[in-house]
């Protein structure tokens, strides 16, 4: 898989945040006022309800990753922050789009790719239809670029989300080969 | 015990030991101002919030203890935002609380609302919005912790009218003194790092041009004890910033005054120079470093800070260390007398010579008073420093009267020296000096201020002289912006955009009669110290001097904005020929 200058000067934070009024603003705030580029960003309630993750992928070529981190540490409401390293991460993002497909020809294909990218189709017009798709960033590109000669009328993204690998090996059990962590 | 959130917000205040609040009433505040009637605690009623603000600064400088500011909604809110800014730009401890429209009305554009903790948000350290009555004892002795422990700051406490109105319901509350803290994401003590400490140690005794760079951090964390055993014992000198004047005796030894901008040539060169910088408390401030990337290029880097992100944020550190001042430099000494403290020191005969050297040929200086002309600046601050209390506390506003002051003054104890320092707030001396005296009555308080700053913030003169607080002001009158007509001099072919406010008007001396204080004017120099001994005497109402001071002197040394610190340009008598 070739990868994309944009991640080469990005990282992706995961912040665990209390869940109270105007947390957003404060972690927008200081990344606007301290000259942080934010590639994307996700909130969502956790399994806790005190709190909130706030999935961030900051762009590290306007500050180092660990000024970053430091002054997102000291806003009081954020509590934990998980720096992923993208080899040992899983990251998902979503993708929506509805196409132009006016003819049985160019459904069809549209419905190939869909197919081929384990997409789905969420709604149907007469001369339209609306897919969707998760993965990985390189992935959507790759599906969105793909589609584009249908003429996309409306596309959106979600933010990346994500979350630590798993241990692959049970670590109480010795074992003599070192342990891997597959892609996924 | 029953209590409507008014009477909690009072009773909070005296839960946390504050004696005085600086503030002023008004509509979403003013249940709050009820109960105050029956409180211990002393209101400083001032004439516009923004002085509420900076006595708060002015008393938490001098005292360690927090300022509290009390002002209403609104306008009140946002005449609040700069003296918020200007203590979290210096760490200074302040609990402001304001009002809010009732909960309900808030987001209608109702009359004075404004969204003060969104506006507030990046001026203080951290701000509330209570929704609750019964909140208010948590959230105000949240408010104290956070403005005083880690590295301190303004917290801002907003609460909405309804939650404090007698007979509302939403305002009762059972009183409950809080005693714990639910702040999972605020973590201010770190263990220390011994290995750190180790390698410091080892830093410091092998290094052959040392100077130790000892910033605010130092007043903040009460560590000017440590900091003068761990200069003894390694026999290293020490440059004083701005925030940290007082913070170590600027008549020992090893004391090679303030750097920067403005810095005297020797605590300039000597980090120029320096092989290894000792950084305690301070932050690589562009007006101490100047040009970022020929600042000190020889020098290793200890740096102490209780804040990691000021850790490698302008300067890379070799060795970083995270902490309380006090703390790890009580470290750091126990670890240089582990390896033998002054025996285990590098030889450092030359590098002293050199810095004698360096004193020798380039003291701070000024001219002799030139005959039919004003006062020189200089001469004024150096006959107040002789004629007052060594402990006397100087309070500055900002410009060229500021770094005079910094400069001529000697301090020789902690917590004598109060300005604005990070954030520039010309002002700021009125106000603060008169939070200093409130907070030290026993102390000679003595501002420091140049015409353009006093005509900011004067009328909190009139506040002074009601509440019989003897602060003293000396107004350097050159009648201009004289550190922005410097700058014109220099660098701006002598265009003096803007610059002339004219000495003679306002009249100050009628001015501060007319406020209440007792009102002098000095032209000669012979006048001077009589005067200063005058008003050294009254201590029953404010004394405001008008010095009339030569427009065209200028602050030297001086490090051209942006130029590195080895261009710096010094006093026009000590330049080669």
């Amino acid at each position: 898989m070739t990868t994309t200058a944009r991640t080469d000067d990005t990282r992706t934070l995961v912040v665990r945040v209390e869940n109270k009024a105007g947390v957003l603003a404060r972690i927008a705030g200081l990344f606007s006022r301290r000259g942080f580029n934010i590639e994307s960003l996700a909130v969502a309630p956790t399994e806790d309800d005190r709190f909130s993750r706030i999935t961030i992928v900051v762009d590290v070529s306007s500050a180092t990753i660990d000024q970053i981190v430091a002054q997102l540490d000291k806003l009081i409401n954020v509590v934990q922050i998980q720096l992923l390293d993208p080899k040992t991460s899983v990251e998902r993002e979503l993708l929506m789009a509805t196409l132009d497909a006016p003819t049985p020809v160019a459904r069809r294909e549209i419905i190939d790719l869909v197919q081929i990218f384990d997409a789905s189709v969420l709604n149907v017009g007469f001369d339209q239809l609306m897919v969707s798709v998760a993965g990985s960033q390189q992935r959507l590109d790759d599906f969105e670029a793909l589609l584009s000669r249908y003429g996309i009328t409306e596309l959106q993204r979600t933010g990346k989300i994500a979350l630590s690998q798993l241990v692959k090996v049970d670590p109480t059990i010795e074992q003599n080969n070192k342990p891997t962590t597959g892609e996924n | 015990m029953q209590l409507n959130g008014a009477q909690a917000v009072i009773k909070a205040l005296e839960y946390e030991g504050v004696d005085t609040v600086f503030g002023m009433p008004g509509g979403a505040i003013l249940p709050v101002y009820d109960p105050l009637i029956e409180s211990s605690i002393r209101h400083i009623l001032v004439r516009h919030e923004q002085g509420a603000g900076h006595m708060a600064s002015g008393y938490a400088h001098a005292t360690g203890r927090p300022g509290v500011a009390i002002v209403t909604s609104g306008p009140a809110a946002t005449n609040m935002v700069t003296p918020l800014l200007d203590a979290f730009m210096d760490s200074i401890p302040m609990v402001c609380i304001t009002g809010q429209v009732a909960l309900p009305a808030i987001g209608t554009d109702a009359f004075q609302e404004a969204d003060t903790t969104g506006i507030t948000m990046s001026a203080t350290k951290h701000n509330f919005l209570v929704t609750k009555a019964s909140d208010i004892p948590q959230v105000i002795h949240d408010a104290f912790h956070l403005a005083t422990t880690g590295r301190p700051g303004p917290v801002l406490v907003d609460i909405p009218k309804d939650l404090v109105a007698a007979g509302n319901p939403n305002a009762m509350l059972d009183w409950y003194e809080p005693n714990s803290h639910d702040l999972p994401g605020y973590k201010p003590h770190r263990d220390v790092d011994f290995d750190a400490i180790a390698e410091a140690a080892e830093l410091i005794c092998a290094a052959e041009r040392p100077v130790i760079y000892s910033g605010g951090g130092i007043l903040r964390s009460r560590a000017a004890e440590v900091l003068l055993q761990l200069a003894e014992m390694t026999q290293i000198p020490v440059v004083t910033t701005l925030m940290n004047r007082g913070g170590f005796p600027d008549n020992h030894d090893l004391c090679i005054g303030m750097p920067g901008m403005h810095g005297n040539y020797t605590a300039v060169m000597a980090m120029q120079n320096a092989d290894l910088l000792i950084a305690l408390g301070a932050r690589f401030d562009d007006r101490v470093t100047g040009d970022r990337g020929s600042f000190a290029p020889d020098a290793k880097v200890i740096h102490v800070d209780v804040d990691p992100a000021e850790l490698g944020k302008v300067r890379h550190a070799h060795v970083p260390i995270a902490g309380d001042a006090r703390e790890i430099i009580g470290a750091i000494n126990d670890s240089v007398a582990s390896l033998g403290g002054i025996d285990a020191q590098a030889d450092r005969t030359i590098w002293r010579q050199t810095i004698s050297g360096w004193q020798e040929k380039y003291p701070l200086v000024y001219g002799d008073h030139e005959d039919g002309k004003l006062l020189k600046p200089q001469f004024v601050i150096e006959q107040l420093r002789d004629a007052s209390p060594e402990d006397t506390i100087v309070v500055a506003g900002v410009g060229q009267h500021q770094m005079w002051a910094s400069q001529f003054w000697t301090f020789n104890h902690p917590y004598t020296w109060i300005n604005s320092g990070g954030l520039g707030t010309m002002g700021y001396s009125v106000p603060a000096a008169i939070g200093a005296q409130v907070g030290m009555p026993d102390r000679m308080v003595w501002a420091v201020d140049g015409d353009g700053c006093f005509q900011m913030t004067a009328q909190e003169l009139v506040t002074a002289a009601i509440e019989k607080i003897p602060v003293k002001i000396a107004i350097l009158n050159n009648g201009y912006l004289g550190m922005v007509r410097q700058w014109q001099e220099l660098f701006y072919d002598e265009r003096y955009s803007e610059t002339h406010l004219g000495a003679d008007l306002p009249n100050f001396k009628m001015w501060a009669e007319s406020m209440g204080c007792v009102g002098f004017r000095v032209d000669s120099p012979e006048e001077v110290g009589p005067t200063i001994q005058k008003a050294n005497e009254i201590n029953d109402r404010p004394v405001v001097i008008d010095f009339r001071t030569q427009h065209d002197e200028k602050v030297y040394p001086m490090v051209p904005a942006g130029a590195s610190n080895s261009e710096l340009i010094v006093d026009p008598s000590q330049r080669d020929a």
